[in-house]
């Protein structure tokens, strides 16, 4: 490795967010990826976010088009994706300009793109440059114009196909990182592959190690974590995948759809080794009653959706509360209503997941805050579905889903991963709804057990499982089903509160949003600010205590990413004012008058615009 | 048929366990002469003569009158949802591929609303035998067209008879892929019926019967009446099943080799402007069902040995680069 050329002096960072943008296909995620790896294995806190166009091919060299990786990175743990970008590679305008369009960046973001667009032929594609460029610039920007294709097609003569790794390289360099992890992460990713390609990947990522050593001046170093013992990194599906098969599963039905799918291409490259099958259903419906015909017949399957999917299973939902049937349904939500933005994150299914399903149909909905709860929910939510005979809705969504965070390495219990069925013959009386009446919980009877003969339908049944159209026999079912719900609750625990029991403000989350709105409140409760937070994660049943826990506070709040009307708009009143969906149950349930602040930006939630949210509502509080 | 007493002793008193009570819950409840009674006590016998314990068989049906069939017939049962007993029943195979499988469907159940299960399951080729009641009508709804009423059909939603020709499921089954059984039969032919269903019990995979069968209430001149006048042929070969024709016995034999895709798919494209065929029209046997397809790429490991493995999958996502470790 060759020496650096000029003096550099290295700036030491607590923490810095680095975006890298091409036009789909270019390669920035992969070389967002490698970066980010590379960062995790040095020990640094990180969180990814992906920057996914909708079609796999847009037009190139369009906003539409821009596709990377958005890669925050610190030297303490970290649990959302922060802030404004503080570093872009862009590989060419238009992709910088989608970034500026979705104020993602920060007013002195230090910008490196390819100067390539400058000489174009295109008398457009250079004007658009230069104001594009200029315009940074004028807002306080950094801007390095520098030859990246060119210094590439030394290295490579089809610079078009390998200029992602060249930018990996120059990273490295920037955030003084050790140029032989990249490599390692070369070998890991094409090594199977071919290994010209291997030695071309690497060729640039140490031309572009050595070009940057040769144009920076100053670079920036960020220190590992101060434990970074027996840590693990991936994303929420990924977590998710592999939580499913600590859970003992042995079947996933699903449908491809988006942002659900990548659980199941993991679960797909491995479960087979586990004893899993992933079956690809014909359609939604399909995939849940799959799941639904698995889990009587006494094999645990769980399925997995995203929007589109969680409305055509609500029919089968209904069948599973019914009939019984434990089922764990994992939705990772997107944009919606319809196909909505379907690569980006809403919190907009909660009231579907609760309510969509006609007539009355009580189940449970736990939701994920983090990407390590993702693993960890998973042999929670089967153990809730089988004790209590119940539907469990797990609400992850595309934050989570394609984010990447470090945490403690989970360990693994053997027992959760042998499922011998009980062929026992069934005493003779027993009843396949044979109904605690006071907790309305009951033993399944799987088939094949010898005198247990049973058949379970949707219609309303007897604890007998006989068809019955009595009034009281109708109400009877509905109370026992709904019971476990209240049994269920008294089990939890009121969620814990970050900061004070008492304050100010109170701001109220559930699902990925943790991260964030826990870091906006601990920088504003460091200015003084008596601000407090909550993640609710059980939303079917609700924990006890949250009335009282509100009523400490002068106001209470939820945040959620999903649509609210402002009280300031047009036509909308304290009567008429459609609140967060949280929000709505929170008031229906506590009579507490807590507020709420949604928007469907289809980005992760920034602590900022959190701590705005807070020193507004602070302000009106005085 | 031998009359042989030995014979009959053997059969009813030694080699059947269980008796036709212990295949029954409770008096069925569809209307005087509906063709699904015949239908369940043919079931119930063909259990009988396989020696099938009950606890053994799993019947999953869908929603009309034919989806009560597992409320009448003591086996374990899931009834399930509108078009959804196929879905079911491929969940119920994967997770007990060691029980028996039955699964029930009427016209308007399985070729409507359960169209996209109906085609891919039976490309699945799931270990299971799958009936279909149909009777050319929907009836726990009232009397509305199916998808296999006849053009002109009188129905409350088509007071001045139904616009369409209709759907030849025996075409469309033929044209799947991984197809390995497909039958038909009539609900007023118990002894032919009887011998489908048995042949159909037998066979590994999924093995479709259409039966055939009058609804005495909102159909009553479908199929002729069920009388002898029905217009169908018999298909006869000596892989097939035995042309036992009850009351057509005026219908005419054809010679059918059930192996041969081509003469099936051809008999079933004529079914409706020629002679119902009855019998078998496909069968091969080479087929692997899904269950032999996908569990031939599954290991089997005990807990301590999938332990081991998901630690492994956990320590490749450990940082601190582990690969050179491990």
């Amino acid at each position: 490795m060759s020496k650096a050329t000029f003096e550099t002096k290295i700036t030491e960072l607590d923490e810095h967010i680095v975006e890298i943008v091409s036009d789909a296909g270019e390669g920035a995620q992969a070389a967002g990826n490698t970066f980010a790896e590379v960062c995790a294995r040095s020990g640094n806190g990180l969180w990814t976010v992906e920057i996914i166009p909708s079609e796999i091919q847009p037009p190139p060299h369009t906003t539409g088009s821009a596709s990377g990786n958005r890669i925050r990175v610190g030297n303490s743990p970290i649990t959302n994706g922060g802030d404004l970008t503080n570093l872009v590679v862009a590989f060419n305008e238009m992709a910088l300009l989608s970034r500026i369009q979705t104020d993602s960046l920060a007013p002195d973001v230090t910008v490196i793109i390819d100067d390539m667009w400058s000489r174009h032929d295109d008398a457009q594609i250079r004007q658009d440059y230069r104001e594009i460029l200029d315009d940074l610039s004028a807002k306080g920007a950094k801007v390095w114009e520098l030859p990246i294709e060119t210094e590439c097609q030394r290295v490579a003569p089809d610079s078009t196909r390998g200029k992602n790794m060249f930018i990996v390289g120059m990273l490295l360099c920037l955030y003084n990182k050790d140029l032989e992890a990249g490599f390692t992460i070369v070998d890991e990713m094409f090594g199977a592959r071919s290994q010209a390609i291997v030695e071309m990947n690497v060729k640039l990522m140490e031309a572009g190690y050595i070009f940057a050593q040769q144009t920076f001046a100053e670079t920036y170093s960020i220190a590992p974590l101060q434990d970074t013992d027996n840590l693990v990194a991936m994303n929420g599906n990924t977590a998710i995948a592999l939580g499913s098969v600590a859970a003992g599963y042995e079947l996933c039905a699903m449908y491809p759809i988006t942002p659900a799918t990548s659980a199941s291409h993991e679960l797909s490259d491995f479960f087979e080794k586990f004893g899993g099958i992933v079956h690809q259903a014909e359609d939604e419906i399909a995939a849940i009653g799959v799941a639904v015909g698995s889990n009587w017949a006494g094999k645990p399957a769980l399925t997995i959706t995203s929007g589109p999917g969680l409305a055509l299973k609500t029919e089968f939902q209904g069948l599973t509360v019914m009939s019984e049937t434990p089922l764990v349904l994992v939705n990772v939500q997107r944009g919606g209503p319809s196909t909505g933005l379907p690569t980006k994150v809403e919190q907009g299914d909660l009231l579907a997941a609760l309510w969509a399903t006609p007539g009355d149909a009580p189940k449970v909905v736990i939701a994920p805050s983090s990407i390590e709860e993702c693993y960890h929910i998973m042999p929670l939510a089967r153990k809730i579905s089988e004790e209590f005979r119940a539907l469990v809705i797990v609400l992850s969504d595309a934050n989570l889903a394609t984010g990447r965070q470090l945490f403690k390495r989970p360990t693994v219990n053997p027992d959760l991963l042998s499922n011998t069925l009980d062929m026992s013959p069934v005493p003779p009386g027993t009843k396949p709804f044979d109904w605690d009446p006071e907790t309305g919980l009951s033993q399944q009877i799987l088939p094949g057990r010898p005198d247990g003969m049973w058949v379970a339908t949707g219609l309303n049944h007897t604890p007998e499982g006989k068809i019955n159209y009595l009034s009281a026999s109708n109400q009877l079912g509905m109370t026992m089903r709904s019971r476990k719900l209240a049994v269920l609750q008294s089990t939890l625990k009121t969620p814990e509160i970050f900061g004070d029991d008492s304050g100010d403000l109170l701001i109220v989350g559930w699902g990925s949003t943790k991260g964030a709105i826990w870091e906006a409140v601990a920088k504003e409760r460091a200015q003084g600010v008596k601000v407090s937070a909550m993640n609710i994660q059980f939303i079917s049943p609700l924990p006890p205590g949250l009335k009282e826990a509100f009523g400490k506070f002068k106001k209470v709040m939820a945040v959620e990413l999903n649509y609210a009307d402002d009280p300031n708009d047009p036509y909308i009143t304290p009567e008429n004012r459609r609140y967060t969906q949280l929000a709505t149950i929170l008031r229906s349930n506590t009579l507490v008058d807590v507020d709420c602040w949604g928007k469907v930006p289809g980005s992760p939630l920034m602590p900022q615009e959190v701590r705005s949210i807070i020193q507004t509502q602070i302000e009106n509080i005085k | 048929m031998s009359l042989d007493i030995d014979d009959y002793i053997a059969k009813e008193v030694h080699a059947c366990e269980y008796t036709l009570d212990d295949y029954t819950t409770e008096p069925a409840r569809w209307c005087k002469g509906c063709g699904a009674h015949g239908a369940l006590g043919a079931v119930q016998r063909m259990l009988r003569e396989n020696n099938e314990a009950p606890e053994n068989v799993i019947t999953v049906s869908g929603i009309g009158c034919s989806s009560r069939f597992p409320h009448y017939l003591k086996t374990y049962g899931f009834h399930t949802l509108h078009g959804r007993a196929l879905p079911v029943s491929v969940g119920v195979s994967l997770a007990r591929p060691e029980m028996k499988l039955l699964t029930v469907m009427g016209d308007g159940d399985c070729f409507s609303i359960g169209g996209n299960h109906w085609l891919h399951t039976l490309r699945y080729n799931i270990n299971a035998t799958v009936i279909i009641l149909d009777n050319e009508i929907y009836a726990l709804t009232k009397k509305q067209a199916s998808p296999t009423s006849r053009q002109g059909t009188m129905s409350n939603t088509s007071p001045r008879g139904s616009y369409l020709e209709p759907l030849n499921p025996l075409s469309i089954v033929l044209g799947v892929t991984n197809l390995s059984f497909v039958a038909q039969t009539a609900s007023w032919l118990p002894g032919h019926m009887q011998a489908t269903l048995d042949r159909a019990w037998k066979h590994k995979g999924l093995a479709f019967v259409r039966i055939l069968q009058r609804c005495p209430v909102f159909m009553p001149d479908a199929f002729s009446g069920a009388s002898a006048e029905f217009p169908a042929q018999f298909l006869e070969h000596c892989s097939g099943i035995t042309p036992d024709k009850g009351i057509l016995r005026n219908a005419p034999t054809v010679a059918h080799d059930p192996s041969d895709i081509n003469a099936a798919q051809k008999i079933a494209a004529n079914a409706h402007k020629d002679l119902e065929p009855l019998g078998l029209l496909y069968l091969n046997t080479e087929v692997p069902t899904y269950n032999e397809v996908r569990y031939s790429h599954v290991q089997q490991s005990d807990k301590f040995a999938k332990a081991e493995l998901l630690n492994q999958y956990l320590d490749s996502y450990a940082i601190g680069n582990p690969n050179e470790e491990g």
